[in-house]
This record gives C-alpha cells, sequence and structure tokens, in this order.
C-alpha cells in the first residue's frame, strides 16, 4: 500500500529484497518494516510460546514482534533495519542463532567531549545548536539513520542546520551511560560496527518518548499497531498501513495519526477513551473522520484485523486498528545513570525527578508529551482476561499479572521474575509501564512504582564488544628470545599467564606421555636444558634492601653472603603462601628476587604497595628485569661437563659467579636446582640469549643434551616434593601446611607470622601436602580429584579429605606418583585413601612428599 | 567506568588503577604484642560504609604510585582531592 508519492524515499533506484525467501521491491530510504508494509505484508514470525500470529507494531526500537536475522546478526527489530540492495532476511520466533565466522569489521574508539546530546530528534537537535554556541566539543548521536527523530514522522519537516562543528553520528545507539558521564554508543556501519566509549562532561538526554499500546481483547492480532507508528509509515515512508481505520486513544496526539490518514484517503473513526472529545477532534470531523467517545474491547480477524468491537457495543469493520495509551518518556540511560523517576499522573507516565551526574532531560524524554489518564488494561463484555497481552514477546497478559498477584508478589522486580514480563530482547520497551499500572490497578494502589533500567538499552552483539581483539590479538603474547628456536624444534607450547612457554618437545612419533618420560630421563641420568626466562625478576636494590626482604620473606635474608642464592618464600598477612623464588645476593645493598612465571607483576606491586604505604622509610627501589635477563637451565649429572666446556667457573650449591662464556658473552652463572639434580642457570643479556642457547646445545651435543618444557619441569620438580605456588597451594595454604617449616624464621617478624599461629591456622587437621602412590602403579589420578577415606559407600554426604594437586607418571620411579592436599595427612602417611570418579575408583596410599632422593645425593652430581 | 584523579597524573580511567580497600589501616606496628581478635580485625575486618568512604589506589598503569582518596559509596563521587 505505497502511495504513488510522498516519503523520504529515492524513488528513482529500486531496490530487492528477499524476506523468507520471497523477494519484492523497496526504495533507498525504507527500512525492511516499511517495505514489508509497503508491499502489503504485515505478519511477522508467529510468538514464541502461544504461536499466535504476529504483525507489525512499532516504527522504532521498541517494535516488539518484528524480529529478524539478517545474515550473521540475529534478533534485530525489521524496524531498525536499513533496505539496502540485495537484504536477505528470515523471520524469527522469539530465537535467532549465531553464525560463525562473523566476519564483520568491528572497531572501538575512545573520547572525549564538552556536551554529548543523545538524540537527534527536535528537542536534541535544540540542543546540539545551542550547546555547541556555548561550549566547546559537541557530538550529537542518534540511532537511526537519518537526523531528524520524530519531525520525520510529520508531512513536510523541516529540519535545524546544524554547525558544521558538531560532531554527528547516525546510527549510533547510545546504549549504556556509565559512572562520571561514561557513555557507550553502538554504531552501526555497512561492513560491522564501532564501539565508542565516550567521556562527556555534560550530556543532554534528548532520548524521546514510546508509545503505550492499549490492553484489549486480543490487542496482539496483525493489524494493531501505535497509532505514532502509523503515522511514521505514512509520512516519512509513504505506506499507507490502512484503509479503514479504528484510531483508538487516551491522548490528543492519535488524532495527528488521523488527520493524517484521512488526507492521504483512509477511512477514519476515532474512539477516544475519555468522556469528553477534546477540542483537537474538530480537526479530525473537517477531514470527514468520525470521532466518538468510546473504547475498543476487542477485535475480530482471521489472522489480521477485520473488526474491532468497541465499548458501545457497535462493532466497526476495519483493517487497522491504531492505539495510543499514552507516551512513556524514554527513561533508561537517565535511570542507568543513577537518575530518579517519579510517576506523574498528568502523563500517566514515569518521568525523570532528578539526575545523579552531569545530565539533563530535555523534550519528550523530559516528560513534554501529550497528556492522558491511565487506562491499564480494558475489560472485555466476558470479563476474560487471559487474550490481553502486556508483553508481546514473552506472551504474557493480564491473567499472568493476576496469577502473580494473586500468588501474594507485590514488588514490581518480583511480578518481572515470575511472568518474565519484560525479559525478553525489547526489554519491555512497549510492555513495561502498562504492566506496572495493571500491577497497581490489582493491588489496589494510585501510583505505580518503577523498576530499574540496566544497560544496554538495545542488544549489542558480542562481535561489537570483542572488536579487533579477537584470535591472536585477543590477548598479547610473551615470547622468549629463544622462541624461534623451540618452535623450528617442534615444542609444544602451554600458556602460562601470557608467556608461551615450550610444553615439551615430541619427536617423531611421540606422544607427550613418551616425550616427558625421554626429557625426565635424560634430565635425571645425562644432561638437558630448558628456557627459564620466563621467571619473574625483581631487583631490590637500597641501603635497606636487606631489611625489607626479611619483613616481605619467611626466612632470612639480611644475612645471606654475597655471590650466595636463598630459595625464598612469601606469605600475605593472613598467612597463606603467595609466591616463592630463589633470591641472588648482588652486592650488600642489592639483591636480584625471582617470581614465579604467573605472578612477576603481583610481587612487584606487593613490595611497591609495602614500601609506599607502610614503609615510606625504608630506603628501596624496585625494578623488573624480566625482561632483560633470559634465563637458560641446564640440568642432570653431565651438566658440569657442558658448562665447563663454555665456561670457567666453580660453584658450590647455591652461589653464583658473573663471567664471560668462551662465546665472549657476560652472564651470570647460577647453581641452583630445581630438580634435585646438579644444575645450572646460566644468565645472559636477552639480547644474547639465542646464540647462548645454541652454543649450550652445541657444547652439549656430545653428552646427549634434551631440551625440555614445563611438563618435564613439574614432573622433576614433584618427583622431589617441591610445591608450585598456583597449582599444589590455593591462597588457603600455609608454609606449615606444605611442611615447609624449615623456612619460616622463628627469630624475625615477617608479613603473615603473626597469622601462623591464630587458632585456627594453627589446628592440625589442616589440609597438608601429601605425597600419593596409587595401589595401581599405572594408574594415574586426574589433577583436581576429590579424596574420600573409604569409597565403600559413596551416599552424600560423604567426607572429603581434599584433593589431588599433581599427578604424573615418574620414568625415575617406574610409576605413576601425585601429590595431594589432605586433611591431617601427615597423621595418615601410609594410610589407602580413595579418589571417586565416577565409573572408576583410583585408590592410592599417602606417603612423604618427596618421592626422589630423599637424602639429596645427587645434587652435586 | 570511574574517572579517577590521580594526584601526579590528573583524571585517568579506572582501568588504570588498582583499588587497595580502605584507607588509614596501618599495619600494627608490634604484631606479635596482638591478641588473636585484635590481629584478625586488622587482617580480615573493613568497614563497608554507605556513603563516604576513605579508600585507597594505586596507578598501576601510570606512575604506580599509591594515593587516599574520599569516594561515596553510593554515588561514586570522590569528595575530596586527596
Amino acid at each position: 500500500m505505497r502511495l504513488p508519492t510522498g516519503g523520504r524515499l529515492d524513488r528513482s533506484t529500486p531496490i530487492e529484497f528477499t524476506v523468507d525467501g520471497v523477494t519484492r521491491t523497496g526504495y533507498p530510504g525504507d527500512t525492511l518494516a516499511s517495505a514489508l508494509l509497503a508491499n502489503g505484508v504485515r505478519q511477522v514470525g508467529r510468538s514464541a510460546y502461544l504461536g499466535r500470529a504476529r504483525g507489525i507494531v512499532a516504527a522504532g526500537v521498541e517494535e516488539p514482534n518484528a524480529l529478524v536475522q539478517v545474515g550473521p546478526e540475529p534478533m534485530v527489530p525489521a524496524t531498525t533495519v536499513e533496505l539496502v540492495d540485495g537484504l536477505v532476511a528470515e523471520t524469527l520466533s522469539g530465537r535467532g542463532r549465531l553464525a560463525e565466522p562473523n566476519r564483520g569489521r568491528y572497531d572501538k574508539k575512545y573520547v572525549h567531549c564538552d556536551v554529548l546530546v543523545v538524540g537527534g530528534g527536535p528537542a536534541g537537535l535544540a540542543a546540539a545548536v545551542a550547546a555547541r554556541r556555548s561550549d566547546g566539543r559537541v557530538i550529537l548521536a542518534d540511532e537511526q539513520q537519518e537526523l531528524g527523530g520524530s519531525l520525520l514522522s510529520t508531512p513536510d519537516p523541516s529540519l535545524p542546520v546544524l554547525p558544521d562543528d558538531v560532531q554527528v553520528l547516525t546510527s549510533a545507539t547510545v546504549f549504556g551511560y556509565y559512572d562520571h558521564n561514561y557513555l557507550a554508543i553502538a554504531q552501526r556501519r555497512p561492513t560491522g560496527g564501532r564501539l565508542w566509549h565516550v567521556r562527556a562532561k555534560r550530556v543532554v538526554l534528548a532520548t524521546g518518548a514510546h508509545e503505550r499500546p492499549l490492553v484489549f481483547a486480543d490487542n496482539d492480532r496483525p493489524g494493531v499497531m501505535l497509532a505514532s507508528a502509523v503515522r511514521t509509515y505514512l509520512n516519512r515512508y509513504a505506506v499507507l498501513a490502512g484503509r479503514r481505520v479504528v484510531v483508538c486513544t487516551t491522548n490528543d496526539s492519535a488524532y495527528r495519526t488521523a488527520v493524517d490518514l484521512l488526507a492521504a484517503g483512509a477511512e477514519v473513526l476515532v474512539a477516544d477513551t475519555r468522556a469528553e472529545v477534546p477540542a483537537v477532534a474538530a480537526d479530525v470531523l473537517a477531514a470527514g473522520g468520525e470521532v466518538r467517545s468510546a473504547t475498543v474491547v476487542g477485535t475480530d480477524g482471521d489472522p489480521e484485523v477485520t473488526a474491532a468491537h468497541l465499548d458501545d457495543g457497535t462493532i466497526v469493520h476495519c483493517d487497522l486498528v491504531a492505539v495510543s495509551g499514552g507516551w512513556n518518556p524514554v527513561l533508561a540511560l537517565h535511570s542507568q545513570a543513577g537518575g530518579r523517576v517519579r510517576f506523574d499522573h498528568e502523563l500517566s507516565a514515569f518521568v525523570p525527578d532528578g539526575g545523579r551526574q552531569a545530565n539533563t532531560s530535555v523534550g519528550s524524554a523530559a516528560g513534554e508529551v501529550d497528556p492522558g489518564p491511565p487506562v491499564w488494561a480494558i475489560a472485555a463484555p466476558d470479563q476474560s482476561w487471559d487474550r490481553h497481552f502486556v508483553d508481546l514477546q514473552r506472551d504474557a497478559t493480564v491473567a499472568d499479572v493476576l496469577r502473580a498477584t494473586g500468588a501474594g508478589l507485590r514488588s514490581a522486580e518480583h511480578v518481572k521474575r515470575y511472568t518474565t514480563i519484560g525479559t525478553a530482547h525489547d526489554q519491555g520497551k512497549t510492555a513495561g509501564v502498562a504492566t506496572l499500572g495493571v500491577l497497581a490497578t490489582a493491588l489496589g494502589v494510585d501510583t505505580p512504582s518503577p523498576t530499574t533500567f540496566r544497560p544496554p538499552y538495545t542488544p549489542v552483539s558480542f562481535a561489537l564488544f570483542a572488536g579487533r581483539d579477537r584470535g591472536e590479538l585477543h590477548d598479547p603474547a610473551r615470547v622468549t628470545p629463544i622462541h624461534e628456536w623451540h618452535l623450528e624444534a617442534g615444542a609444544r607450547f602451554e600458556d602460562v599467564g601470557q608467556w608461551k612457554r615450550p610444553w615439551y618437545y615430541p619427536r617423531d612419533g611421540e606422544d607427550m606421555t613418551a616425550a616427558v618420560l625421554r626429557e625426565c630421563t635424560a634430565a635425571r641420568t645425562g644432561v638437558a636444558m630448558m628456557d627459564a626466562s620466563t621467571l619473574g625478576k625483581i631487583e631490590v636494590v637500597g641501603p635497606d634492601a636487606p631489611e625489607f626482604l626479611n619483613r616481605m620473606y619467611t626466612n632470612a635474608f639480611a644475612k645471606l653472603p654475597v655471590g650466595s642464592a636463598r630459595y625464598g618464600m612469601m606469605c600475605k598477612p593472613d598467612g597463606m603462601v603467595f609466591d616463592d623464588g630463589v633470591v641472588l645476593r648482588l652486592a650488600d645493598d642489592r639483591y636480584l628476587t625471582t617470581t614465579t612465571t604467573g605472578n612477576a607483576a603481583a610481587v612487584l606491586d606487593w613490595f611497591e604497595e609495602w614500601l609506599q604505604t607502610e614503609w615510606p622509610d625504608l630506603r628501596v627501589y624496585c625494578t623488573s628485569v624480566t625482561e632483560q635477563w633470559s634465563t637458560i637451565a641446564v640440568v642432570g649429572p653431565r651438566s658440569r661437563d657442558v658448562i665447563a666446556s663454555i665456561a670457567d667457573v666453580d660453584l658450590a650449591f647455591m652461589t653464583f659467579v658473573d663471567t664471560t662464556l668462551t662465546t665472549g658473552v657476560k652472564a651470570r652463572i647460577a647453581r641452583i636446582s630445581f630438580s634435585g639434580e646438579l644444575a645450572y642457570e646460566v644468565n645472559v643479556s636477552g639480547w644474547d640469549a639465542l646464540a647462548t642457547w645454541e652454543a649450550i646445545h652445541a657444547a652439549g651435543a656430545p653428552h646427549g643434551i634434551t631440551p625440555y618444557g614445563t611438563e618435564t619441569m613439574h614432573v622433576l620438580r614433584a618427583e622431589k616434593g617441591f610445591p608450585i605456588i598456583g597449582q599444589d597451594t590455593d591462597g588457603t595454604v600455609t608454609p606449615i601446611d606444605l611442611g615447609m617449616d624449615w623456612i619460616v624464621s622463628k627469630r624475625k617478624s615477617f608479613v603473615g607470622k603473626r597469622s601462623l599461629r591464630r587458632p585456627d591456622t594453627a589446628r592440625p587437621d589442616r589440609k597438608q601436602l601429601v605425597g600419593l602412590l596409587p595401589v595401581d602403579p599405572d594408574a594415574l589420578l586426574p589433577e583436581g580429584a576429590q579424596l574420600v577415606a573409604d569409597a565403600s559407600d559413596l551416599t552424600p554426604p560423604v567426607p572429603m579429605l581434599g584433593h589431588v594437586t599433581s599427578s604424573y607418571r615418574s620414568a625415575a620411579l617406574g610409576r605413576t606418583f601425585a601429590l595431594a592436599l589432605v586433611k591431617s595427612g601427615r597423621d595418615r602417611l601410609g594410610q589407602v585413601v580413595h579418589a571417586p570418579l565416577g565409573d572408576r575408583v583410583i585408590a592410592a596410599t599417602v606417603v612423604e612428599p618427596v618421592f626422589y632422593d630423599p637424602e639429596g645425593t645427587r645434587r652435586d652430581g | 567506568m570511574l574517572l579517577i584523579r590521580c594526584p601526579w597524573c590528573g583524571p585517568r580511567d579506572e582501568v588504570e588503577f588498582g583499588y587497595g580497600g580502605a584507607a588509614h589501616v596501618a599495619y600494627p606496628a608490634d604484631p606479635d604484642a596482638l591478641t588473636d581478635a585484635e590481629w584478625a580485625e586488622y587482617v580480615f575486618v573493613r568497614d563497608n560504609p554507605k556513603g563516604p568512604f576513605a579508600e585507597r589506589w594505586v596507578h598501576s598503569a601510570g606512575c604506580r604510585r599509591w594515593f587516599d582518596a574520599v569516594r561515596d559509596t553510593v554515588t561514586h563521587e570522590f569528595l575530596e582531592a586527596p
């Protein structure tokens, strides 16, 4: 029913579009909804729950029915889809689907401005002009592709001209209003979208108003539309939505629709719910229409509207019922920003009642809408309420609201959750206030109470939030200077924090188990090497550095001789282990501390916090040198031979020396072992790391030197019972729980020490780190497996003893083994515990956590 | 996204900062002299007021300095220049 002239269309270039496989024609300037109506199509997907026929109701984002899938974008209101040539869409019934992959291009912008005007209707345009005169940078954002808002729905709109330097964003929905005037805008673009983050000094909310539908029997029939939408389709898109129209209204606004319909040649009857028709009725009468004080109480149709029933008993044949139940100022952003709202009895709507942030509501959003009495639900002659739809998307009726109040619910938030009203894709844009009115009536109160708005105002795709931070760009990858070598050697990698660490180096035909057993054997019987560059490294420098480390670590560092290294552990004030690592004393006033790979930044922050906030008197500064140093571990009985061929050093255990390698590279070589074997750590500048790795690899070739990864490192350390902080601990484990009483100084104070004698922390039945040897030496306990004392009766509640923290196959032991945190674990040595795993149970004997070389004889080779 | 005024760098987005909880909770001078209850009060117990709250922030992604600020926990407004 496209009119021959009019509308904001480019009629010179008709374009084709396809919905549900049927191709039709429209014009640039159409939305998908207006093009469908122009082709006489007003039915869309059936309702999600009841399967009722539904039609296009609105002309904007508040549309509850006409949801379509457009390419990868699910659940888009057809009323917001710009018609482009070749558009393909599919109507939906309450559910879309994600299409993979979404090849759209999505970007982000971060901007500041003095004034952000939200909404490009008459109030927003006026605000932007005024703001530009007095303020600095002005941004105007509007969700539609053309500025003008409600002006575009009038017969001959004249739009104010904006100053050139107002930045205008169209197809840009301000969907979130966050703290301190931080707003988010989703801008649709032909090939994807753009997410704008805006920090504004002031915000003008010109978000307009949404018309409320009327709630009468069978008000969901296709052909029942909002009166303002009918006017928009007529004037903006030159679409006559019906030829015989009943307009039912509670206020004056719908008379404008009636007048424009009459001018376009339609027959119009206005049923005004008020007892007296207003003066504006004269315009309708003058144009040849009819006006009555009456109310629509029901509709006929199969399924589209063919007649309206009025409360005076008459039945009016018609093909369109245009309704106006009043106007709701769009308060979503005002409310998101913390602003209050109040119910205005003149307007029968909620209006802003004071903002909390630097914003102002103007125009319809501020309540400048046509007043009218509340008409929440219109009784049917048979007094039934189960075809009076308040929420079209949720198929929820007045009967559902009454069921909720009948169940004793009074709060709007409770009723919302009980009935699901307002929780669909449209978040109750048309349903919300009507429901609150029905609820207030049911509860016998005059004033409905509001609900809370939360972002987003309209749905935003995850693709837009993700932007370009996808795939490889999702998170930065940190690699060591030796990374290329690992790649060429065929290493499999493991993510540790942001680091890519070699996990193991499979040879032809090897699986992970075989590769790790081979790497472990090399380290225990020959020589092996590992890239340990990712260890966190912090230089702690200053005259008070010894005192500072004494306070931070559970063990003492003040008297550590220059040239020596010591393993240390740190706790949080609650006495729980936070991090561990080896500390080297470089000079009287200079230490190099190492941290676990994943905790380097947290440890540096921890040091800084204490130095700045508690002990500013200590003359200490901390510098991260993680990236400056690369570390190569050389491990195994043959490691001394390999080191001897690249450097002239003779080191005792836990000492280090600065030296020059035979290659001319300056290096710091330490004798530190995380495996129990004779072992060295060669530290060089990152620039020299790859060459040094290759030199050591070449020097070790006669001994069969084997590169190994993190998995082998984990097995070797577990065989020695060395815990990994964050794997064998979880923030509830003290050094005592780990069986490491020896590292807790009795003589000095340190952070967390006082907690270790709190009654709970000193409890004897805490979970303690123990070893587990599965009774079946080939059974591998899954890490995380829960442990119980008796697996013969697993009827809940079953007392839980703890869980497996580490579990491996050991080449050295020729069997599986595990570490676990077990309640009163050290009292259970020799006992058997059980891991129920659903289809099987693994039994394991509790043992000391040091499985290999408990005497430490292998340390010196 | 709060706008937080770093005393050294000026107003910056919240993502640049780390949160340090209540301010003015000093590490006890002699933890060993405290009873278990007093020590537990220091370690575990913090005020959670509705309204003005003195708290600590660190400009982690900027100058890395710690500072105190007073924020209204209802409105998120910062009430005093630190």
